[in-house]
């Protein structure tokens, strides 16, 4: 099986997800016998890719041209449906990030391949891969097999390993694709960075606050404890409605999906809709006053308090833990 | 301006997902369905674009007789014209997407709008698909738009910002959280939805690429440790993050 793995960047830099992506290919060519292609689509990229072999990549290719700086849904999935096509592979694996999910529908399309979204789980099951996905929200689970004979999967960020393999620096080998003008016809002619704040989406730690919080200043104190902590502040969607916390900080069905290491869940009651969100985190903290709100039963441990009490004292507490 | 919005009819948000005995469906026993909530949105921005623009809305859902209640939906927030695909046999997003753009292409809208995904397949593709079916741009989870003799800017969510993109009109467009707060459909429009008429086509649709083996609970979690319920607990907390869970 012949996989080409695509390895998001930006500003030149890979993120944790491109790790990810080449890693779960290599997983899966070991238990096929194939072969893994890391590929990446860019300005000037070349310098950058080698660091892919070390994630298990046979071969890296770059695409690069100064049109490709930026994102194009259009000219991208163009370059990964040529670039498949080319290597004559059967599997492309993205990330299932902003950049990913938008790709991916198009790659399929012009391959004919169904598509398997935001996976947690792919396995080799002789010469068809199943793949594990959460639907209604994560209240289900469903294995899936993909019939055509190309097969589009984008991978959940955070879910899969992204250590290094036994493999070794990569060759990198550029590769023209030529792109007319119409292939731009989708094109980002800027993009803004919210702040330097890690977004939830990509964070490992996440601390996120809801209604009981009372009032948007008082978020104060959970920017604290995620700046002690290292992590991104997340929201219900009772606070976002409020016009406390931007939608882009919104946690849950109908806002975003997170797995990071540890969710702290301060003050927020644990609808479905949140749990939606959040439920694959590794490890879940609670910190709500009423010993009967539903986020305890997912939480791994709770605090039963007062928060306005125990987010200051739990901040000052990991700080003198990390020498702060 | 012709505007058109592509809307499914799913589970309500908070229903309790039962699998049925076949292990690869839900039970909808019980199960109340609505109209996607990212497609309301959808709704809501064509409603404003035809309010600034003028020109007509039409609403589509591919589906059985129960997707009607959805169109209705449509037609009390304000939609012209509600078109049922009619077809009830299994479907994945290439095949939705598929019989979708085959009806688009026959009525050529200079706007196509989505949601951003369907709250029960969580596919999140249906729409980018259309677009390159129909081989126009598009932008997905879109936060801003702005439509400007013919040209759009919309803004899409990245991780950690926002991306604004450039596109000519016809173009496809998908609806994030924070578009529009959808508005509430108004007695008067409930009540003229009701004998509204709803145009009925029966669509070519593939078989789907995407087989389901299994469907199931995940793993449920045993509730967890109560560390206590004042903040002598913190210390306690604290040392399980660092020494148990190892995630500090
Ligand atoms: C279609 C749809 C989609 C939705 N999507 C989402 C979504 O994506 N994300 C989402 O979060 N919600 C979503 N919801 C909303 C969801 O149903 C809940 O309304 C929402 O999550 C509640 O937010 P909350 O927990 O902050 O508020 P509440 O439910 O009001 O809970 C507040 C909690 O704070 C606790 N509390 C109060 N004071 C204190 C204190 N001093 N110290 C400690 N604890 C305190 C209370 O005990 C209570 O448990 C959606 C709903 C629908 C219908
Ligand atoms: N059966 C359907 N009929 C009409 N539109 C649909 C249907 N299924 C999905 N869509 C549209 O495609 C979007 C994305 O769906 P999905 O790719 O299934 O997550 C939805 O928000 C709808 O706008």
């Amino acid at each position: 099986m012949k996989i080409i793995a695509v390895a998001e960047q930006r500003d030149n830099k890979f993120k944790k997800s491109a790790f990810e992506v080449v890693r779960t290919a290599r997983t899966i060519a070991d238990q096929t016998g194939g072969e893994v292609i890391a590929l990446v689509i860019g300005g000037q990229v070349q310098t950058i890719a080698g660091e892919l072999g070390g994630y298990g990549a046979q071969r890296v290719l770059a695409v690069q041209q100064p049109k490709l700086e930026k994102y194009s849904s259009t000219a991208y999935s163009k370059v990964i449906a040529e670039v498949l096509k080319k290597e004559q592979a059967s599997v492309v694996l993205l990330p299932a990030t902003a950049m990913g999910k938008d790709c991916a529908p198009r790659v399929a399309v012009k391959l004919d391949a169904g598509i398997g979204s935001d996976c947690i789980a792919l396995k080799a099951e002789g010469e068809n891969i199943i793949a594990t996905r959460p639907v209604y929200g994560g209240k289900a689970l469903t294995d899936i097999k993909i019939n055509s004979a190309v097969k589009v999967f984008t991978l959940r960020p955070n879910v899969f390993p992204a250590g290094m393999s036994n493999g070794t620096a990569a060759n990198v080998e550029v590769v023209d694709i030529p792109l007319a003008e119409s292939y731009f016809i989708s094109l980002a002619i800027e993009t803004t960075q919210a702040s330097s704040k890690l977004d939830v989406a990509e964070a490992d730690i996440i601390v996120s606050g809801g209604r009981g919080l009372k009032a948007a200043e008082n978020f104060k104190m959970i920017e604290d404890l995620a700046g002690a902590i290292g992590g991104a502040v997340g929201a219900s969607r009772a606070v976002v409605d409020a016009g406390w916390r931007p939608h882009s900080e919104q946690v849950g069905q109908t806002g975003k999906t997170v797995s990071p290491s540890l969710y702290v869940a301060v003050a927020i009651s644990g609808a479905i809709q949140h749990l939606a969100g959040m439920s694959s985190s590794k490890y879940i903290v609670a910190i709500n006053k009423d010993k009967d709100a539903p986020i305890f039963q997912t939480a791994d441990y709770g605090i039963v308090a007062d928060a306005f009490e125990i987010v200051p004292a739990l901040t000052q507490e990991i700080k003198k833990l990390l020498g702060k | 301006m012709k505007l058109t919005v592509c809307i499914n009819h799913v589970p309500d948000t908070a229903a309790k997902i039962t699998i049925a005995a076949d292990g690869k469906n839900i039970d909808k026993t019980g199960i109340t369905f609505v109209l996607n909530p990212y497609d309301e949105i959808a709704i809501e921005e064509c409603l404003r674009l035809k309010e600034k623009n003028g020109g007509e809305v039409i609403a589509i859902s591919l589906g059985g007789d129960a997707h009607k209640e959805t169109l209705r939906k449509a037609m009390a927030m304000g939609v012209d014209k509600a078109v049922l695909l009619k077809d009830d046999s299994p479907r994945d997003s290439f095949s939705v997407a598929r019989a979708l753009a085959d009806y688009l292409k026959e009525i050529s809208p200079d706007v196509i709008f989505f949601g951003k995904q369907s709250v029960d397949s969580d596919d999140a593709a249906v729409g980018t698909m259309v677009a390159e079916m129909l081989g126009l741009p598009s932008v997905s989870v879109a936060v801003k738009l702005e439509i400007t003799n013919g040209a759009a800017i919309a803004e899409r969510e990245i991780e950690g910002g926002k991306e604004k993109v450039q596109a000519a009109l016809p173009a496809v467009f998908t609806a994030q959280k924070g578009l529009n707060e959808p508005r509430y459909p108004s007695l008067k429009g409930i009540m003229a939805a009701k004998s509204k008429p709803i145009e009925e086509k029966v669509p070519t649709v593939a078989q789907p690429k995407v087989e389901v083996v299994a469907l199931r609970k995940p793993p449920s979690k045993s509730a967890g440790k109560i560390v206590g319920t004042d903040s002598s607990a913190v210390k306690e907390l604290v040392r399980l993050l660092h020494e148990e869970a190892k995630v500090i």
